[in-house]
């Protein structure tokens, strides 16, 4: 029945021949963009395969009520006329119609504005993936040439840096990381001791699981997971801040005011970052040990006066501060990634959060693969 | 239209200020992005005291010339020149040196946010005068008093309307008593009252601190009321095609594109293709 209804309420056309050289299309029924409207390519083939067609005229008496979706249709018809020489008799329609579609045919279509939608072949796109990678590096070193030279000016006194804004960063992404350093890190170490404690105990050697969680977490997993927390929370909050201030032309201001950005924004960053992620990993370190003592405690009954016995026996200096050594370097990575992504944001709002997201995982990525190498390199030299 | 009514008085004291010393030479700029050439071959002459408008339809890279102006880009080919000071060729110290005796307000302010406005305007105070930071605090204070924001020095600028932002905007870019001030489209986004003010505004700072101005505009009641020297740049041929006062032009130019842009239309030139 809602149908029927439907199908009586849509508009309709109809093609009449009328001699040898002329068409007369009819169009009657409601024509509304809400419903759905005949499509203009039946009519256009009926145009093309009509030989010998010189006029095409319009009937419109039979037209109920209409909207843009008729002149839409109608434009094409008219296009598809033009392209084969054919007058159009523009006679049989209303004014506003006959006006509205003279506006949309007034300015003719510019040239070379319409893009062609060529899909690149495989090579092509691997070749420009690549350029691009090649290019990024580049940027990358040049960021960095200019870190360098700004962290000069700041060592001779000389950068144009706001104390305030350090000092707000280095609360930003030191005190205020805290808590959830807490968590994660309290979780690892719980994790860590679980993933022990399920072999171990087979072998009745339970109080080895404090070695597994003091070494584990002093010599790489309180470095990396502070440095992924700190990708996410920091790094994407640099990206975002930066990449705002460019779309807002904040550093266009700084830049043309004689400031350097490099100083006055991204120096205090990496710094901050610099000096925090140490701190923050001998925190998370600490956590990660208590996190194995509830574990050794609660579940394989071990006193915790052992426990942190062996802990302390096991603990040596050089797995401490080989870790926050790593601390330091992925702290650096992540101001960088999140400080450059910033920097290259484009100009418009999705643009911030690409360049928040791009820091993420550049940051992660550069971090893990450092992670690796480290974890090679300090073999090698048998830390 | 309440900025009619004082065309009058500001074509009089336009032409009394301005002397012929050149200011700003530029010289075959051609402007790209990459491989797309956005303009070529643009030369004018900014001499001091003027008001200079650059003009054109929408995209046809008025604000990309402001860029380059100001340094933020560099000439494809040509080049820019201040006095006697070649600021395409100047290394980076000369540059910055310059940079500091201009003075440039955005499109939106670009107020730096994390900042009041009395730190925005103290901001390049504290960093290149030897200035202490109660008299600096009492500089930002007068500034913002010449801009209209008397009483406003510790709001931020989320905290304030779009026009304030713009007037603020204008009292940091004069905040180191600039020698030429740059206006990336004054009135976009005010009302006409507003913009008329910021327009006597212009022509009061012009005319007090002797500075040189450089606005980018398409808003003809402004034009009209404080330009007394122009370019026209033309975003179908890709170069400039008029220079001179804008009066002048309305009065005498033969060019249908720049009749048409100047009379908002009404004249339609002949044989001119117009792209919406």
């Amino acid at each position: 029945m809602e149908q029927a209804a439907s199908k009586a309420n849509q508009g309709t056309v109809s093609v009449i021949h009328t001699g040898n050289s002329t068409l007369l299309i009819k169009l009657s029924g409601p024509w509304h963009l809400t419903r759905d409207v005949p499509s203009a390519a039946n009519l256009r083939r009926e145009i093309e395969s009509t030989p010998m067609l010189k006029t095409v005229s319009f009937d419109t008496s039979g037209l109920a009520d209409w909207g843009s979706g008729l002149i839409s249709f109608l434009v094409q018809t008219s296009a598809a006329c033009r392209a084969h020489s054919i007058d159009q008799d523009r006679g049989g329609m209303p004014e506003g119609m006959r006006r509205l579609l003279e506006l949309a045919e007034a300015v003719p279509e510019k040239k070379g504005t319409r893009v062609a939608e060529t899909r690149a072949s495989f090579f092509q796109r691997v070749g420009n993936l690549t350029i691009g990678y090649g290019l990024s590096v580049g940027d990358f070193m040049a960021f960095l040439g200019d870190l360098t030279v700004a962290f000069g000016k700041f060592l001779r006194g000389k950068a144009r840096y706001r104390r305030v804004d350090l000092v707000e960063v280095i609360q930003e992404c030191g005190a205020n990381a805290v808590g959830i350093v807490t968590l994660i890190s309290f979780l690892v170490g719980v994790i860590l001791a679980f993933m022990g404690a399920v072999q171990l105990s087979q072998f009745g050697a339970s109080i080895y699981v404090a070695d597994l969680v003091c070494i584990g977490m002093t010599r790489d997993m309180g470095a990396i997971m502070t440095a992924i927390i700190m990708s996410g929370r920091t790094g994407a909050a640099f990206a975002a801040k930066l990449g705002t201030m460019k779309v807002t032309q904040e550093i266009d201001a700084l830049t043309t005011m004689g400031i350097s950005p490099m100083e006055f924004l991204v120096l205090p960053r990496v710094i901050a970052l610099v000096l925090m992620m140490p701190l923050l990993c001998l925190y998370a370190d600490l956590l990660g040990i208590v996190g194995g003592l509830f574990v050794g405690v609660g579940m394989l009954g071990l006193s915790a006066r052992n426990y942190m016995q062996e802990t302390i026996s096991t603990l040596t200096l050089t797995n401490l501060f080989g870790g926050l050594f790593k601390a330091t370097f992925y702290g650096f990575l992540i101001a960088l990634a999140g400080c450059l992504r910033g920097f290259q944001c484009g100009n418009s709002s999705s643009a911030v959060g690409d360049a928040a997201t791009q820091a993420v995982v550049m940051s992660i990525v550069m971090g893990v693969v450092a992670c690796g190498i480290f974890a090679v390199v300090f073999n090698v030299i048998g830390i | 239209m309440s900025t009619q009514s004082h065309i009058g008085d500001a074509a009089i004291s336009t032409s009394s200020s301005a002397n012929d010393k050149p200011h700003i030479i530029v010289r075959n700029l051609t402007m790209a992005y990459g491989s797309f050439v956005l303009m070529r071959d643009i030369n004018f002459t900014v001499r001091h005291g003027d008001i200079f408008i650059i003009m054109g339809g929408s995209g046809c890279g008025k604000s990309t010339l402001l860029r380059h102006l100001i340094g933020l880009k560099e000439p494809t080919i040509g080049e820019i020149i201040y006095g006697d000071v070649n600021f395409t060729r100047a290394d980076q110290q000369t540059r910055e040196l310059m940079l500091r005796r201009f003075g440039v307000l955005y499109q939106g302010g670009a107020l730096w946010s994390s900042m009041t406005l009395a730190q925005n305007v103290g901001l390049p105070l504290g960093e290149f005068t030897d200035l202490t930071s109660s008299q600096i605090r009492e500089i930002a204070a007068l500034k913002l008093a010449l801009a209209g924001l008397s009483g406003f020095e510790d709001f931020y600028p989320s905290e304030i309307s779009g026009g304030m932002q713009k007037r603020a905007g204008l009292a940091r870019a004069m905040a180191l008593d600039p020698e030429i001030l740059f206006f990336d489209e004054p009135s976009a986004g005010l009302d006409p009252i507003s913009s008329s003010l910021l327009d006597d505004l212009i022509l009061e700072l012009r005319d007090s601190l002797g500075a040189t101005v450089v606005v980018v505009t398409h808003e003809l009641a402004s034009i009209f009321a404080i330009g007394n020297n122009c370019v026209f740049l033309d975003a179908d041929s890709r170069v400039q095609i008029a220079t001179g006062d804008p009066k002048d032009l309305l009065a005498n130019s033969r060019d249908p594109r720049v009749r048409r842009f100047l009379t908002r239309g009404k004249e339609k030139g002949e044989g001119v293709i117009h792209h919406g």
